[in-house]
């Protein structure tokens, strides 16, 4: 089995690491009754003995001692890490795994990716080398980072750069939360752009969040639990929103609800490949099977259901819900209707009690309703995992690559081209040693050539399918 | 003689297991509906074809192959688990990562990387039989392991073993999609297999599926369910059955027999099954039938390629006689008659000297240059199979697969012309246009 090494970056990559670790301990402890190190576990933790003094040998095999995540924290203000280490997890992240500094990057990209990127590259290629050594065999780097910031947007990117040299052969997955359009911070249109070409040219995959969506998930969850309306209750930590800390009605921190969302992304992309089932998928096929051309690497995703009644019985009408709800633009993670717009893959990865009936009577029933790109009409990837989410009998993830992706790239640059017009704020970038105007220009025309290879494929919607001549054979 | 299997990827293994399951089981039933020196006869015959004994424990003549341990993991330790047989420990051969639904990966990278190790371990299992008669490579065409990786060995099994015949069990992949590149994946596959393998036994997943929920009434298929299917499909087929000699001998030559009687010409190589009675264990007992039954339905099946008993078109008819023989360009030919190259029908259970064959020996079935006297073959044997009263198999060489193979190969092509997902194949392997 393979190991896939977290990287957080800055505030938010490290509030999402955070609610991602005690989740992915939580399910493990579901599922490993036994306290036995196993490589499903493995994939995420390492096994070490704290009674050796220094770094602290793996072991591999045997009753777990003590739990490290295979993590590298960073950021460049100390607040946010130090109240992890401070908080119930502070056992499961070693302290050598961690850069910090003082100041922070003040929400600019240049900042982050120029300035820290060069002061601190060396201790981050040290970091990320000593926890690829402590893998037997590492698949993929997921890099959780915001886009409006500067820390994460920045530096968070830059590392993308520096995964690709020093380990071109595993994979680069990139959560990253997009900026809502009420979003706080003015300089974030900049940051975002810059950080969109990294990301165009580095990355593996990108899993784009925003945080309205995650919001308007978390107000409709709330609507039911309190409203009270369907009979049956919500079974406790079933939500796609508890943490580890037992059910409250308000969550200890504002973020957390929708940081579990996120957390529990991670972990259904991630299940197929650390449990078994009776269709297994890896995290390469992933990549293989969703990504038709390098450049569009997007994937939307959603997730369902988002609670489960305390039903007993699953009738098949209420897993047939299941996967209608996963293609409804509400329960999407970005503000994107993929229902509309054009399919160029989609996967969906099943977890629990769901047999390919299921899934292959859900698949034909939603198809009509779809429209996929012409050579790929059949595009679907499936996966059944047989250990469902904590709390729930069942679950589904759904991956597209869809151009529904577009119009948030367009707003994002509408609203950079807005105060780039005015040439407002630019010289905070701009003093920045390494930073040009060229760097900007770049940027967009990176980003708009991205939406027009998504406007060509939309073009193709309308047209009849055309079959190509084939190749005859010479007689 | 011996059958060496080798289970390749997530689906030939899960697919192994039943199969290897199925033949055991049936082995050991006592409701054969012979005698005990007839039933003691057969259980050794599928004994020594199949299994070896370590200890008094059979163990399966079996190689289990994958790039990463999960599967391997579960399915030995569910072999373990009956109590009845185990694989060997020491057949397995794993990796920690997938090959990631890459044909190219199977096949360029796996495949030589991992050449000696697996060669290695067939040929320990191959040592330890008395006689080799080949190998049945269980692989799915769709992912990255069974599809490249199968390729690649079958390939080599060819060049090393050339002696020894090999057939594939290929399994085909929903039409709906279950990989999106399955269809590039299963044309690379079938282009390099129809070179090295003598013979291509293909089930499709659609099929499979259909019986599952038509005839068998299962509410919640699951993987299991259609695997198990597929393995009584196959147990009916290589189950042992009367040589020339009759009773209590059986045919020591499984594989040359099938493929002597169904593979006339090296260029028609890809064989399909199809299964008369198939239902649930529950209604077993409460069904009965008479061989003149079964085999009018069987032969109706194979003319108008329906796919198990229910719903078949009873209006397809062979195109009549006194026509000039049945050529390409045959007008009168009846839409949708499956014109077949050789067929083997095999009888097993009550009565079965009295079932009457004369509807599959009419040369109308038939092309112009093999009649049916050599192209159809009978198989009969007392011995009941899987508590069947009376089961009747046909392997077929035939057009079955006409429509589906053209279907993914225009799929495979249009995602090819508009230069989709090449890349990542095209990283592992030096890949022409010419290859599809």
């Amino acid at each position: 089995m393979t190991q896939s090494v977290v990287v957080q970056v800055g505030q938010c990559g490290n509030q999402i690491g955070c609610c991602f670790w005690d989740l992915a301990l939580r399910e493990h402890a579901a599922v490993n009754q036994k306290g036995i190190y196993d490589e499903a576990i493995g994939s995420f933790f390492r096994n070490v003995d704290t009674r050796v003094v220094g770094d602290g040998s793996s072991i591999s095999k045997g009753k777990i001692c003590s739990l490290k995540a295979r993590a590298v924290l960073i950021d460049m203000e100390e607040g946010v890490v130090n109240e992890i280490l401070q908080g119930p997890l502070r056992d499961v992240f070693d302290s050598k795994q961690l850069i910090t500094d003082i100041s922070g990057s003040g929400n600019n990209w240049a900042v982050g990716h120029k300035v820290f990127g060069s002061l601190y590259r060396e201790q981050i290629l040290e970091k990320l080398r000593k926890s690829a050594e402590h893998c037997d065999c590492l698949q993929c780097f997921f890099i959780l980072h915001s886009m409006g910031g500067g820390t994460g947007s920045g530096l968070g990117t830059f590392l993308l750069k520096v995964l690709e040299d020093e380990f071109p052969e595993v994979y680069r997955f990139v959560t990253s939360v997009y900026p809502s359009s009420e979003d706080d911070v003015i300089t974030s249109p900049y940051n975002s752009l810059l950080a969109v070409k990294e990301l165009n040219e580095h990355a593996d995959c990108v899993l784009p969040i925003d945080n309205q969506s995650l919001f308007d998930i978390i107000s409709k969850i709330d609507l039911v639990v309190n409203s009270g309306k369907l009979g049956p209750i919500v079974k406790p930590n079933s939500l796609v929103t508890s943490g580890g800390t037992a059910f409250k009605k308000q969550h200890k921190k504002p973020f957390d609800a929708m940081n579990n969302i996120v957390a529990n992304l991670l972990l259904h992309l991630t299940s197929s490949a650390r449990f078994e089932g009776s269709l297994n998928m890896d995290l390469n096929e992933i990549s293989m099977n969703l990504v038709p051309f390098p450049q569009l690497h997007y994937l939307v995703s959603s997730l369902t259901p988002l609670y489960t009644l305390a039903d007993v019985n699953i009738p098949p009408r209420r897993l047939d819900l299941m996967f209608s709800d996963a293609f409804s633009k509400d329960h999407q993670l970005i503000q994107a209707d993929p229902k509309h717009s054009l399919y160029l893959a989609c996967a969906l990865m099943v977890r629990g009690n769901v047999q390919i009936s299921d899934l292959r009577r859900n698949i034909e029933r939603l198809k009509p309703s779809l429209q996929f790109v012409s050579w790929n009409q059949e595009g679907w990837k499936t996966s059944l995992c047989s250990v469902p989410p904590v709390g729930h009998s069942h679950s589904l993830l759904a991956l597209a690559n869809n151009t529904c992706v577009k119009p948030t790239f367009i707003e994002l640059r509408e609203r950079f081209m807005r105060l780039y017009k005015k040439k407002a704020h630019l010289h905070h970038y701009l003093q920045v040693e390494g930073m040009e105007e060229s760097c900007f220009t770049e940027a967009v025309s990176s980003l708009s050539a991205l939406i027009e290879e998504y406007d060509q494929l939309d073009a193709t919607k309308s047209l009849p399918v055309e079959d190509v001549q084939r190749l005859s054979i010479a007689v | 003689m011996s059958i060496v299997t080798v289970q390749l990827g997530q689906c030939g293994n899960q697919i192994g297991f039943e199969v290897f399951n199925a033949l055991f089981t049936d082995s050991q039933s006592s409701q054969g509906l012979c005698s005990k020196r007839e039933n003691e006869a057969y259980q050794a015959s599928c004994k020594e074809r199949f299994f070896r004994e370590e200890k008094g424990v059979p163990i399966a003549r079996a190689v289990l192959v994958d790039m990463e341990p999960k599967v391997i993991n579960h399915v030995l330790s569910k072999a373990a688990q009956s109590g009845q047989w185990k694989y060997s420990q020491h057949a397995c051969f794993c990796q920690k990562q997938g090959s990631g639904n890459n044909w190219a990966y199977g096949y360029s990278v796996h495949g030589p990387k991992h050449e000696d190790s697996i060669m290695n371990l067939i040929q320990k299992e191959v040592e330890k039989c008395d006689s080799l008669n080949g190998f049945f490579i269980i692989m799915s065409i769709a992912g990255g392991t069974g599809s490249g990786l199968g390729a690649f060995l079958t390939q080599h099994l060819h060049d090393h073993y050339s002696n020894a015949l090999k057939m594939n069990q290929i399994i085909w992949p929903y039409g709906t999609g279950e990989v999106i590149v399955q269809n590039y994946n299963s044309i690379l596959t079938l282009s390099h297999l129809y070179r090295s393998s003598d013979a291509l036994l293909i089930h499709e997943n659609d099929t499979i599926h259909k019986i599952c929920a038509k005839l068998m009434n299962i509410k919640q298929i699951s993987f299991g369910d259609i695997n198990q299917v597929l393995a009584h499909q196959l147990g009916s087929v290589f189950q042992p059955t009367y040589s020339v000699e009759g009773s209590f001998h059986y045919r020591r030559n499984p594989l040359g027999d099938l493929m002597e009687n169904l593979v006339p010409h090296p260029e028609f190589k890809m064989l399909g099954v199809r299964n008369i009675p198939q239902m649930s264990e529950n209604s077993l007992p409460y069904s009965t039938f008479t061989w003149a039954g079964l085999l009018k339905h069987l032969r109706q099946m194979l003319i108008s390629n329906a796919k198990m008993e229910e719903g078949i078109d009873w209006q397809v008819r062979p195109p009549l006689p006194g026509l000039p023989p049945l050529g390409k360009m045959s007008q009168n030919r009846e839409q949708h008659f499956n014109t077949s190259l050789a067929n083997l029908v095999i009888l097993r259970g009550k009565d079965v000297q009295n079932a009457n064959l004369e509807g599959f020996k009419d040369p109308a079935l038939y092309t112009s240059w093999l009649g049916p006297d050599e192209a159809f073959t009978v198989w009969k044997t007392q011995r009941a199979f899987s508590r069947y009263e009376k089961s009747a198999a046909l392997v077929s060489n035939s057009q079955f697969f006409v429509k589906p193979l053209d279907t993914i190969v225009g799929k495979a092509w249009n995602m090819f012309a508009s230069n989709s997902i090449k890349p990542a194949t095209c990283k592992f392997s030096g890949f022409s246009s010419a290859a599809i």
